[in-house]
């Protein structure tokens, strides 16, 4: 397939244009003198680069006016190292335009395909040589080859096996069990309903067993948000309300959608919206998703108060926190 | 003769006799590069690779690419007493501690920056230009894979720190691993040594960023410059520039002196970026915990468009039979990135079959005389560019006080409208594009002067092109579309007839031209 039509004539290369310095001398000892002028530069460069590197001390700040304080040190070393390194590659191109030869030369393409004789000797190479080993004939060497090369594969496979250990039924499990109490994150504190004013938000976690510690294992799934609602504003149903305790509501922190924590609360919309992606989740009705990617609401943990008063989880949680997985059944 | 020249000489005598590199140097010192600012991109790319190795170098001696819990003691105040990882902690002691640390830090991350932008504005002027189309396929798809990989390089590269931010990403790319259908769980805990985040992935990342993927780069960098080498660069259409050569420059001394001044100036250029423009500061974070986050949570800007993908997909997930498909990660975080991936790498054959054209290419097009693929790349351009946008809709929501939810919106309706919006007003540009070259070839440039004739008539005066801008103007091939009849010569239905009809509409779509102005044309306007 190619274009027949008639075109107009090709009038071949452009004439060469002379620069000043291939015809002036004078012309040309100035063009020297300016790759030499922006090679000193570079120099220079190195030389400031060195002297901030060994003078200026690493916690001194100077003020430079828009950038504000700034580390003297390093802004020394960086603008030396950019000194050095620009001015050598201006000069080297000014060097190579200005006084180098400028002359357009043209060199021939050829097809990439070779001659018919070479690609028919392959041919026949190929063939000859694949005949002589006996590879078409001798199928039951073909078949076993086939075979193990085909499992070799995957022994480099199986060696990966031991990166981890199987999920089994992890993604379900939080360490949130029957009378665990709720404590503050990070100091630790078991909480009562009359800490967490109506409006207010907590973070929470579940208490440690004696000996027990806490890895972000856990922390990435057993993280809690506490938020008091005045209870006349929860539209929940019965079974829902009763996990609530005082309008005190928690649900996993952790985003149903692809695990981010859920850590904005806008007190005035009683909306939690997680910054990740903005999936946006009404509190009142027992964190529903109303915008954004994410499909589920966020699991939802029952609460009460235990003898002395503190808060406690009901029960564990009923469905897997976090983001969605093949096994999760429901 | 000088000294210089003698010792010189008799080094290269030493090393032709055992090697015979004589020969092969002579002929290849002098080789021709055509000079164009756009061929620079590529060579962009190179030199912040270049940048990426020794600063990277430099980064490893430093950085403790472990999870073991610390507590700081270091320069920075605001932390000291913090437990972090060692990683964190590490990268804590390069910023404040190790001098010139930061500033190497800063150049890293910048000349990464550099290093995937180059790739994308080099891909983007390859695509445009018709640089791709044979022999060059296979540098096509070595290019599209060092893009994708490059991606994959920078994500784990700012997640080796291990502050609040990266981590949030990593946590996000465990979701999308774990949304999977059926392995997607176990090659979780695969990746991550058991429940997320555990202690395993950053020296595992580590690994991956500093060893595995950059001697993947190096390899495919290789193949690709010898590719380059071996079927020599195309070049732009003029007078004088045919298929069959190549006019430029020789490599000795010019290019080596131009090249070698430009890998410099990029080095500065990041070198500078590094000195006084902050990058990633982490200190800023704090360290990593699942339980906290930063709001305005955002990538770097070559993951933005696939953040950007999955903030404005829909919420739909499929709970059935004891299990659960979600299509709201799935779709925006494998589905549609791969298509456009796949689409990306097996466009120059989609081309090649659209037109039936099996020769060889040397001459790059004008993208406006390719009217349908500059319409396809500006199709893809406003699709990356739509979900980028949506990728930071909570930093414009912030910034411009708009809705959040307004303009995630905008961005669900916008991705599906504006896209083949663009396609259609960039095809109708490059036709209107080649009929004004048309007119320009016909009739000359308006010079605006202005002449009154004898009889009191008012005309503009013309200047006619010179030959080498006419011969620029009308030098291409305008091919006809393919014609796949649904009947043979004796009115039988051919085999493939919906697809042949498929081919066909697909073909005229693509060989949609504006008559170039042929001889003739010309000596009729010559005549008035």
């Amino acid at each position: 397939m190619s274009d027949k039509a008639p075109r107009l004539s090709d009038p071949g290369l452009p004439e060469h244009v002379h620069r000043k310095a291939d015809t002036d001398p004078a012309a040309a000892k100035k063009a020297e003198r300016q790759v030499a002028i922006l090679f000193t530069l570079s120099a220079l460069g190195t030389i400031l680069f060195i002297y901030s590197y060994i003078w200026v001390k690493t916690d001194r700040f100077i003020f430079i006016p828009i950038m504000g304080d700034q580390n003297a040190s390093q802004l020394g070393m960086g603008i030396g190292l950019t000194f050095s390194l620009l001015f050598i590659g201006m000069g080297a191109i000014h060097w190579a335009k200005s006084l180098m030869p400028d002359n357009e030369v043209a060199a021939e393409r050829h097809e990439f395909r070779s001659e018919e004789a070479d690609r028919a000797d392959f041919v026949a190479t190929v063939k000859e040589q694949g005949a002589a080993s006996g590879l078409g004939r001798r199928s039951l060497i073909k078949r076993s080859l086939g075979l193990s090369l085909g499992l070799i594969g995957l022994s480099p496979l199986l060696l990966l096996r031991d990166l981890g250990p199987l999920p089994k039924k992890s993604l379900e499990q939080t360490s949130w069990k029957t009378g665990t109490r709720l404590v503050t994150d990070p100091s630790g504190r078991p909480i009562k309903p009359s800490d967490l004013e109506v409006g207010a938000v907590a973070q929470v976690l579940p208490e440690l067993q004696p000996g027990q510690e806490r890895t972000l294992e856990n922390v990435g799934k057993d993280a809690v948000l506490l938020i008091r609602l005045r209870p006349e504003e929860f539209e929940l149903s019965p079974e829902r309300l009763s996990w609530t305790y005082q309008g005190i509501i928690a649900f996993s922190k952790i985003c149903t959608h692809m695990g981010c924590a859920v850590a904005l609360y806008e007190q005035q919309t009683k909306h939690l919206l997680c910054p990740c992606h903005q999936s946006t989740f009404d509190v009142p009705r027992a964190a529903k998703v109303i915008f954004g990617p994410a499909a589920r609401p966020l699991p939802q943990l029952a609460i009460t108060v235990d003898s002395e008063g503190y808060l406690v989880a009901q029960k564990p949680f009923t469905e897997p926190v976090g983001p969605s997985f093949w096994e999760r059944s429901s | 003769m000088s000294t210089g020249e003698k010792v010189a000489g008799s080094v290269a005598n030493y090393v032709d006799e055992r090697t015979g590199a004589a020969k092969w140097l002579k002929k290849n010192l002098t080789k021709v590069f055509p000079d164009h600012w756009s061929f620079m991109l590529g060579e962009i790319a190179l030199y912040s690779f270049i940048i990426l190795l020794l600063t990277g170098t430099f980064l490893t001696f430093w950085f403790d690419p472990s999870q073991r819990e610390v507590i700081y003691h270091g320069s920075y105040l605001p932390l000291n007493g913090i437990h972090m990882s060692a990683a964190y902690d590490s990268t804590l002691h390069i910023s404040f501690d190790v001098r010139g640390g930061l500033l190497m830090r800063q150049i890293h991350h910048w000349a990464a920056l550099l290093f995937m932008s180059s790739i994308v504005a080099h891909m983007l002027r390859v695509f445009f230009t018709g640089a791709f189309r044979k022999p060059r396929e296979f540098n096509w798809i070595i290019g599209i894979g060092l893009l994708t990989l490059g991606i994959v390089e920078g994500f784990l590269g700012y997640s080796l720190p291990d502050d609040l931010l990266s981590g949030t990403g990593i946590r996000i790319a465990e979701a999308i691993i774990q949304a999977i259908p059926i392995v997607g769980s176990y090659l979780t805990f695969f990746a991550f040594g058991g429940p997320f985040p555990g202690t395993s992935f950053i020296p595992r990342i580590f690994t991956v960023h500093v060893l595995l993927l950059p001697g993947i780069f190096l390899a495919l960098i290789t193949v690709h410059l010898m590719l380059v080498w071996y079927q020599k660069h195309t070049q732009y259409p003029g007078p004088g520039r045919t298929e069959k050569n190549v006019i430029g420059y020789p490599l000795m001394p010019v290019y080596m002196a131009k090249a070698g001044g430009f890998f410099f100036i990029v080095f500065g250029i990041s070198a500078f970026l590094g000195a006084v423009a902050s990058i990633n500061p982490i200190w800023l974070y704090g360290p990593y915990t699942p339980g906290q986050i930063s709001a305005g949570s955002q990538p770097d800007w070559y993951m933005g468009w696939l953040d950007g993908l999955v903030r404005m997909a829909p919420p739909i997930e499929t709970h059935a039979f004891h299990h659960t498909i979600s299509w709201n990660i799935l779709i925006p975080g494998v589905i549609v990135p791969g298509i456009f991936f796949t689409f990306l790498a097996l466009y120059p054959f989609i081309e090649s079959w659209m037109s039936n054209d099996k020769r060889e290419h040397h001459l790059l097009d004008r993208p406006r005389n390719a009217p349908n693929r500059t319409a396809l790349g500006a199709f893809g351009i406003t699709f990356m560019l739509v979900t980028l946008a949506n990728g930071g809709n909570d930093l414009i929501a912030t910034h411009f006080s708009l809705s959040i939810n307004q303009i995630t919106w905008m961005s669900r309706i916008g991705i599906l409208i504006l896209p083949p919006l663009a396609f259609f007003v960039t095809k109708r540009l490059c036709l209107s594009l080649q009929r004004a070259d048309r007119e320009l070839v016909l009739h000359g440039k308006e010079t605006g002067r202005l002449v009154r004739l004898p009889h009191g008539e008012f005309v503009e005066v013309h200047e006619p092109l010179t030959d080498a801008q006419a011969w620029t103007l009308t030098q291409h091939e305008q091919l006809p579309a393919l014609e796949l009849p649904e009947v043979d010569a004796h009115g039988v239905l051919r085999p493939g007839g919906l697809r042949n009809r498929f081919r066909a509409k697909v073909s005229r779509s693509n060989a949609e031209a504006i008559a170039k102005p042929k001889p003739d044309d010309l000596k009729g306007i010559e005549d008035h």
